[in-house]
């Protein structure tokens, strides 16, 4: 870091140094070891950005037939990559037109001789360069509007959208955005992280939620530019790469000009219970991609507040947070593109559990001075007392001004009661906007007492924080999942859900984008 | 000044309780006065707000005031408002169907399992279907419980098996099934358009299917739970918001002995 590092917590730059290190021992292990690996939801990807697109009569999507077809026919550790350039050099069909074919039976890619593999390697990096050119477009689309409409200040104010209709989705997000919201999260139908195919299509139904689909993100992000015109602010899109689609909605999102997506393997294994191989190594390319497409990834370490006791276990967030930057660094995410979790979470009855919430909303601020922090509001003691409610969303609103967060997920006075009406929206926007307006330059008037209870907590909870990395990187990532180091959850390396669809790497595995991706966001710097 | 704030005007109504005729208590007893909020799908002006003093006649507020009213955005228009109920309760005649439990302590739960049935109960939770909340199974189960009461993991009595969330119902029985247990719990929070009313009848039918139903106490939680409702669906017992491990606990052991007799 070149800056001058300043606390207020009074915490040991060294040490914030040596916790980052460990936490980069431990990313970097993760790497390496999914590097030998390659999933179906990478291959349909891949198929995805080659411009395979559409369903077959039993609704089945293209990209999955084709990935599908080459498992069947023992052809998957090569990749889908050189199947479908294979095929592209032997019959001149285009990839989507390889997709149809294989669809209706009248192709099998593993039997058509094969090209010299240099030869389809540059007949891919062809079709991989067009995929890259949309995303940059889609990347200099985003830019342009952030600088002609303009750029919300921080922290963002971000709602949530869950009406289960696309269409009626986009009524209840333009209100928002007219109230005051700068981000509009699209909320995916309940057990979408569990379906291994993305669906097609406008989607009207789902429960407490719509489907993530290509169309419905063309559709939000068509009604959020309407708005962000009319607002004169930018108002940004969010959705979900997670799951077992997690690189596919990547994809999708980079291609559609999403702006933000939650993006955590960890959230996947511990609360979805999805293996952890497959979605680490999901994980992985998903982040080179929206790194690439200027997304902001939202990490989710404020879950584990929701099971675990967050005065207890804030260390373990704090600690995930720097697993998480680092494998975002080693996928080529900007710390200005990471939005780290966490979470006002304590209990409302704890004696200074306000004073306790500012040191860890303060710390993770200075640990992480660049990153636009994802500060998630009070869940778990929301009790249906509306009026209570609304005063321990206020006090999250306070921290979340006061130190300075980057994203600021507001709270809703009904939580635990049912998803948001337009009011209670309304409600939330206009409460938050008073208190950051109000309170605007509070952090920089105000220092901590010197050994206070606030300076104590942060390094409190930083020492916890080493001592947990310590043993992790004795145990590696996979092993300390196993025994249950986040959200008092204990996940099988070899369990889960989606192992089935993991597979070794072949000899002549291809897969263009990682290299092409990485190299030009190294080129940029 | 509006007419209702330090009116000065003579009160006409009945200020004696009459608990054959409750009705909502403001700052006297019969004032009937209900606060309420809604939105209008029209845009904001005098007949917005006309509309939603008409509504608030409409549904029982006489003297409707709107208090604050304010566009959210182009024909949506939010109110507050306050108005007197017209109508009363009988609330002599009222009878509500509620668990019937001794209340008991972790620790009189434990003594209590012990002495009477003399081994562990075993018990396997879930939320169920497609719901993903398992904030108020944790609550009910985990080792730390909630709000200073601990849950059922930590009871010496009780054999816990937590199964998280989005749990299909043919697993949850199968597991059942597998460690032999006595008591089943079905946590459920996403309520909307009353999607856990199919899945909790299926969880049912399959107990039937197997022949198991009557060797378990099978109860439902959540935010929406009523012991009416769970009876109404073939459960035993159904635990809505407030309800502790321990509520839980004592029902379960004490249902155990009232159902299976004592020790064997």
């Amino acid at each position: 870091m070149a800056e001058m590092f300043e606390s207020k917590l009074g915490i040991d730059e060294k040490k914030v140094e040596k916790a980052r290190q460990i936490a980069k021992d431990i990313a970097l292990d993760v790497v390496s070891f999914v590097n030998q690996y390659s999933t179906v939801s990478v291959e349909r990807t891949i198929c995805r950005f080659f411009g395979i697109d559409g369903v077959n009569s039993d609704d089945v999507p293209l990209p999955n037939v084709v990935v599908d077809h080459i498992k069947e026919n023992g052809g998957l550790q090569d990749g889908v990559a050189l199947y479908i350039g294979n095929a592209m050099l032997e019959t001149g069909l285009t990839p989507q037109q390889i997709a149809e074919q294989v669809s209706n039976g009248k192709l099998s890619l593993t039997k058509l001789p094969m090209h010299d593999v240099e030869e389809i390697k540059s007949k891919i990096d062809e079709l991989a360069q067009e995929a890259i050119k949309l995303i940059d477009e889609k990347r200099q689309e985003r830019e342009r509007m952030l600088s002609e409409i303009g750029e919300p200040s921080q922290p963002y104010v971000y709602v949530i959208v869950a009406t289960g209709n696309i269409y009626e989705d986009v009524v209840q997000a333009q209100a928002a955005a007219r109230q005051g919201a700068d981000v509009i999260a699209v909320i995916r139908s309940t057990a979408q992280s569990l379906l291994d195919y993305v669906p097609y299509g406008a989607t009207t139904e789902g429960f407490g939620g719509t489907f993530a689909t290509q169309e419905n993100f063309k559709i939000m992000r068509r009604a959020l530019d309407e708005v962000s015109k009319e607002v004169g602010r930018y108002v940004r899109q969010t959705n979900y790469s997670s799951g077992l689609c997690m690189p596919e909605i990547a994809a999708l999102g980079a291609m559609e000009r999403l702006d933000m997506m939650l993006n955590d393997a960890l959230y996947g294994i511990l609360f979805r219970d999805i293996n952890m191989i497959r979605t680490m190594v999901d994980q992985y390319f998903s982040r080179i991609i929206l790194g690439y497409a200027g997304i902001i990834i939202n990490t989710g370490e404020d879950n584990y507040l929701t099971t675990a006791d967050a005065y207890e276990q804030g260390h373990t967030v704090t600690a995930s947070q720097l697993i998480n930057e680092q494998l975002a660094l080693l996928a080529g995410i900007p710390e200005e593109q990471m939005g780290l979790g966490h979470a006002f979470e304590m209990d409302p009855s704890m004696e200074n559990g306000f004073l306790y919430e500012l040191a860890q909303a303060q710390l993770s601020r200075e640990i992480f001075p660049k990153a636009p922090l994802k500060y998630m509001p009070p869940t778990r003691f929301m009790t249906g007392n509306i009026f209570k409610g609304l005063v321990q969303d206020a006090l999250f609103n306070v921290v979340g001004i006061w130190t300075k967060q980057g994203i600021q997920l507001l709270g809703m006075m009904t939580e635990a009661i049912h998803t948001p009406f337009l009011s209670d929206r309304y409600v939330a926007i206009d409460s938050a906007k008073y208190i950051f307006n109000n309170m605007k330059n509070l952090g920089d008037e105000i220092t901590f007492k010197e050994n206070g209870i606030i300076q104590k907590r942060a390094e409190e909870v930083l020492d916890q924080t080493i001592d947990l990395l310590e043993k992790m990187r004795d145990d590696g990532l996979f092993r300390s999942l196993e025994k249950g180091v986040f959200a008092n959850t204990k996940r099988p390396m070899r369990g889960g859900k989606g192992l089935d669809g993991v597979f070794e790497k072949g000899k002549h595995y291809y897969n263009p984008f990682p290299e092409m991706m990485l190299s030009r966001k190294r080129e940029e710097r | 000044m509006s007419g209702g704030l330090y009116s000065l005007e003579k009160k006409d109504f009945n200020k004696t309780l009459d608990l054959k005729a409750i009705k909502p208590y403001g700052d006297a007893m019969n004032d009937g006065k209900v606060q309420v909020s809604f939105t209008l799908p029209v845009s904001d002006g005098g007949e917005a707000v006309e509309a939603a003093k008409q509504l608030m006649k409409k549904m029982g507020l006489d003297n409707p005031m709107i208090v604050y009213h304010n566009q959210l955005t182009e024909a949506f228009t939010f109110f507050i408002g306050y108005g007197e109920c017209v109508h009363t309760i009988d609330y002599t005649s009222i009878k509500v169907p509620k668990v019937e439990v001794r209340t008991m302590t972790m620790e009189e739960i434990d003594e209590f399992i012990e002495k009477n049935i003399g081994r562990k109960l075993v018990i396997v939770g879930a939320t169920t279907g497609t719901d993903a909340h398992t904030v108020g199974l944790d609550a009910i189960l985990n080792m730390k419980g909630f709000a200073g009461h601990y849950g059922l993991e930590r009871y010496k009595w009780f054999e816990v098996y937590n199964m998280g969330s989005q749990v299909p119902n043919e697993d949850f029985v199968a597991k059942a099934i597998e460690v032999k247990a006595d008591a089943l719990l079905v946590s459920q929070t996403v309520t909307a358009k009353n999607v856990h009313i199919k899945n909790l009848t299926n969880l049912i039918e399959l107990l039937e299917a197997e022949g198991i139903r009557k060797d378990l106490i099978v109860v439902i939680g959540g935010p929406r739970i009523t012991h009416e409702l769970a009876k109404e669906l073939g459960f035993d017992a159904g635990f809505g918001p407030g309800t502790f491990a321990e509520d839980v606990g004592a029902y379960i052991a004490q249902e155990w002995v009232r159902r299976f007799g004592g020790k064997k």
